[in-house]
């Protein structure tokens, strides 16, 4: 659809031109990651063992502000209206948003990974799995973050509704993300990062479909 | 001469509530195709929201309305594409230049206008030394502007104009002027809400007067009686 | 949204007569299976906490699938009644859930010597308590009731598809540790305080949901103004709600003995659910009073 290729360009823009708030976002995420380390305490083998919990909580208390910066030019002078009423499609608007917020979020993850590596000594030589266990689960967050973003943009408490929605619904990506993450960084003896990954990739399915089909009740008044 | 085209908009009994008040009641107009249109009325008394039901921005709570002969609830996309607004909000991208926010709007409207034409186009907005400026730095008179901009490139048969008069300057206001009287020479029909009224008595064909939501007086443009006598509910011949 | 301008709060009293039956099942059921039920020879007496904690499981699950069925409804068909039953099954499922929760933890405690010993279903629970009493949030802090209703009714599908997903996701990951989950049957003696007991918070369940609706469809009135025209059309709504069939479940137990857990489940049960449908009879009370004193049942 040449709708969708042009919400994607203009959501792709958008992100480029206010990079410097990403760049925020992210020295936020590396922060999280110092204030773990500090919180579960030096021991070399308990940080190496949660590395891939700590990397995964980081990148979703990150999400929360990206996901909520993304529609913040949508909103401040009602531009996301003033697209619909071209007309735009709205499940276009969506997609195009989606996908530019599930770009930034694997960005994100994979700018973080060596924090990881440096702050809680677990590296792997096996980067290709690790990339993609950062795809399919940053996948995970923007579906669902991105239609929720879009709602609360509209709303007062737009700062704790978003973490609030989003957080016990994406649970199963946490948990298969962790999980698969964590079976990378260990090298995976018997092979089970591809089972999590397929509940992730099961996730990614049904929510990038269900989302995509709710998002115009969202933003239409 | 007998219209065989429907009227570009045609309201009966709409209504539009925010929460408690309702800030439309029971409009029942028709305004046919190729008039320019005045809405006036006091602050609050909800032109906008007129405005922004019948370009489908908002939904109606009651009654049924017809833009260019489809309904606002049940065709909105069809409404959408002969119909255009300009709002209060610019509705433009604070993070991009002029000419970006002219590209994304040409690229959802599938038209094949390229760069140098969209400067041509900011340049007959008086925007030609800014085409490249993010939209974060204009003033709000030019933001005014490239709204009108934008919303000009749509082929709308019907306009929805809502202030368009606001924030510009001299210039501006002879650059509005100038619209107006393009748009009556291609055929399209206009709504434009204004408080300059002698303005809008020489330049629209017809008016009406909106007093808390509700319809007070319709008739021609130059028949528009000062503010004061709205409040007697009087109905003129439309 | 609709254009159904009426909002037509039910009146009677069915969620009274159903809260009280619920009750008196409620009685009945649990003097059963505290006193008369014989003692389960591997579990001891710590098992009568199922005798409350299954048919909280499975009507909690009960009002969030209604909860589900009445967001689809508000979405598709529109209707004031909808998005007031959707509040009503929200906040009664939102209620049973942290209930059950409690009744979890004070059963493992016992059983396991931890306060909560990670079981999918009751981890399950507890994002569901996060997720829909998050919902509710987003209801208390949206002002337009049109908005309100769709957004609301969008999120409770959303959360409702997560609800398979977050259970085989925390089985799985619980299964690598889990070093004790033994599915027992019980014997048919032991079956009717459950099933009575479920009915009767079936029973009161839907009193309550029928209740707590009918004081949401008032404030609703209260909050949308009369249409501007007295040529309106009356759209009549007659609210019945459906008693469903519980689905059967199955029941796990240790042994370990400890009346005190028992008294204690059964106990934080009788207040919550006491004191969760004195709030609602309250709240309603007093969204009748607002309504007399601002005038609108005149306009009715």
């Amino acid at each position: 659809m040449s709708e969708l290729m042009a919400a994607v360009r203009k959501d792709l823009l958008l992100q480029w031109r206010t990079r410097a708030q990403a760049v925020a976002v992210f020295v936020f995420g590396a922060s999280a990651l110092l204030l773990f380390s500090f919180a579960s305490g030096p021991a070399a083998e308990l940080l190496r063992s949660q590395a891939g919990g700590f990397l995964w909580l980081g990148l979703m208390l990150c999400s929360t502000l990206a996901l909520a910066d993304s529609f913040q030019s949508e909103t401040e002078q009602h531009a996301l209206e003033a697209l619909l009423l071209l007309p735009a499609s709205a499940r276009a608007l969506y997609y195009g948003k989606a996908l530019a917020n599930w770009l930034q979020l694997a960005l994100l993850g994979v700018a973080l990974v060596p924090m990881m590596v440096v702050l809680y000594d677990a590296g792997t030589t096996n980067v290709v799995a690790l990339v993609g266990v950062i795809l399919l689960g940053s996948a995970g967050l923007s579906a669902p973050g991105t239609l929720y973003a879009g709602m609360t943009a509209q709303t007062r408490a737009r700062q704790t509704l978003l973490p609030l929605l989003l957080f016990p619904l994406v649970v199963p990506v946490l948990v298969s993300a962790v999980k698969a993450t964590s079976l990378v960084l260990s090298g995976d003896p018997m092979g089970q990062a591809g089972g999590w990954a397929s509940l992730l990739l099961a996730f990614d399915a049904i929510y990038w479909s269900l989302c995509g089909l709710l998002f115009p009740k969202v933003v239409e008044e | 001469m007998v219209d065989s085209l429907p009227p570009a908009v045609e309201t009966l009994g709409l209504g539009r509530r925010f929460g408690r008040r309702w800030a439309l009641a029971d409009v029942t107009l028709r305004v046919p195709r190729g008039v320019r249109v005045m809405v006036t009325g006091r602050n609050g008394s909800g032109k906008s929201t007129l405005l922004r039901v019948l370009a489908t921005a908002l939904r109606p709570d009651r009654g049924s309305a017809r833009v260019a002969g489809h309904d606002v609830l049940t065709q909105r996309e069809s409404v959408r594409r002969e119909s255009a607004l300009l709002g209060h909000s610019s509705g433009l991208y604070e993070a991009l230049s002029a000419l970006e926010n002219l590209q994304v709007a040409a690229r959802f409207l599938g038209t094949d206008e390229g760069p140098a034409a969209l400067r041509e186009r900011l340049g007959e907005y008086g925007l030609g030394a800014r085409t490249e400026d993010p939209v974060s730095t204009f003033s709000a008179g030019m933001r005014k502007r490239l709204s009108l901009a934008r919303t000009m490139m749509q082929p709308a048969s019907v306009v929805f104009l809502d202030e368009p008069y606001g924030e510009l300057d001299v210039e501006g206001f002879a650059l509005v002027d100038g619209l107006l009287q393009r748009l009556r020479a291609e055929g399209r029909t206009v709504l434009m809400s204004t408080h300059l009224l002698e303005r809008g008595r020489e330049l629209c064909d017809d008016a009406l007067a909106l007093e808390q939501g509700r319809l007070v007086w319709t008739g021609k443009a130059a028949d528009l009686p000062m503010p004061g006598a709205w409040s007697e509910r009087q109905r003129g011949v439309a | 949204m609709s254009l159904d301008d009426r909002v037509r709060p039910s009146s009677g009293p069915l969620p009274y007569a159903l809260g009280a039956f619920g009750v008196a099942l409620l009685l009945a059921g649990s003097y059963w299976g505290l006193f008369r039920a014989p003692r389960e020879t591997f579990m001891g007496d710590v098992q009568r906490i199922m005798y409350i904690h299954v048919p909280t499981a499975w009507n909690a699950m009960l009002a969030l699938t209604f909860a589900f069925g009445c967001a689809l409804l508000s979405l598709w068909r529109g209707g004031w009644k909808w998005d007031a039953r959707l509040e009503g099954a929200l906040e009664v499922g939102v209620v049973l859930s942290a209930l059950l929760c409690m009744q979890g933890s004070i059963w493992a405690k016992p059983t396991w010597g931890v306060w909560w010993d990670w079981d999918p279903r009751l981890t399950t629970t507890a994002v569901l308590v996060f997720a829909f009493a998050g919902i509710l949030a987003l209801r208390r802090l949206v002002d337009d009731p049109v908005r309100r209703a769709t957004w609301s009714a969008v999120a409770t599908i959303i959360a409702f598809v997560d609800v398979p997903i977050v259970y085989f996701s925390v089985k799985w990951w619980n299964s690598l540790h889990q070093l004790q989950s033994s599915p027992a049957t019980v014997s048919s003696a032991f079956h009717l305080p459950l099933r009575v007991n479920a009915f009767g918070i079936l029973f009161l369940m839907c009193g309550l949901i029928a209740l707590r609706s009918r004081g949401a469809a008032l404030r609703l009135r209260g909050e949308l103004a009369p249409p501007p025209v007295s040529v309106v059309s009356p759209l009549g709504t007659a609210a019945a709600l459906m008693a469903l069939q519980a689905p059967a479940a199955e029941m796990t137990g240790q042994i370990r003995g400890g009346w005190e857990f028992v008294w204690a489940a059964y106990a934080v049960s009788a207040a919550i659910l006491i004191g969760y449908s004195v709030s609602v009879h309250l709240r309603y009370r007093q969204e009748r009073a607002r309504q007399v004193r601002e005038g609108t049942e005149a306009g009715a």
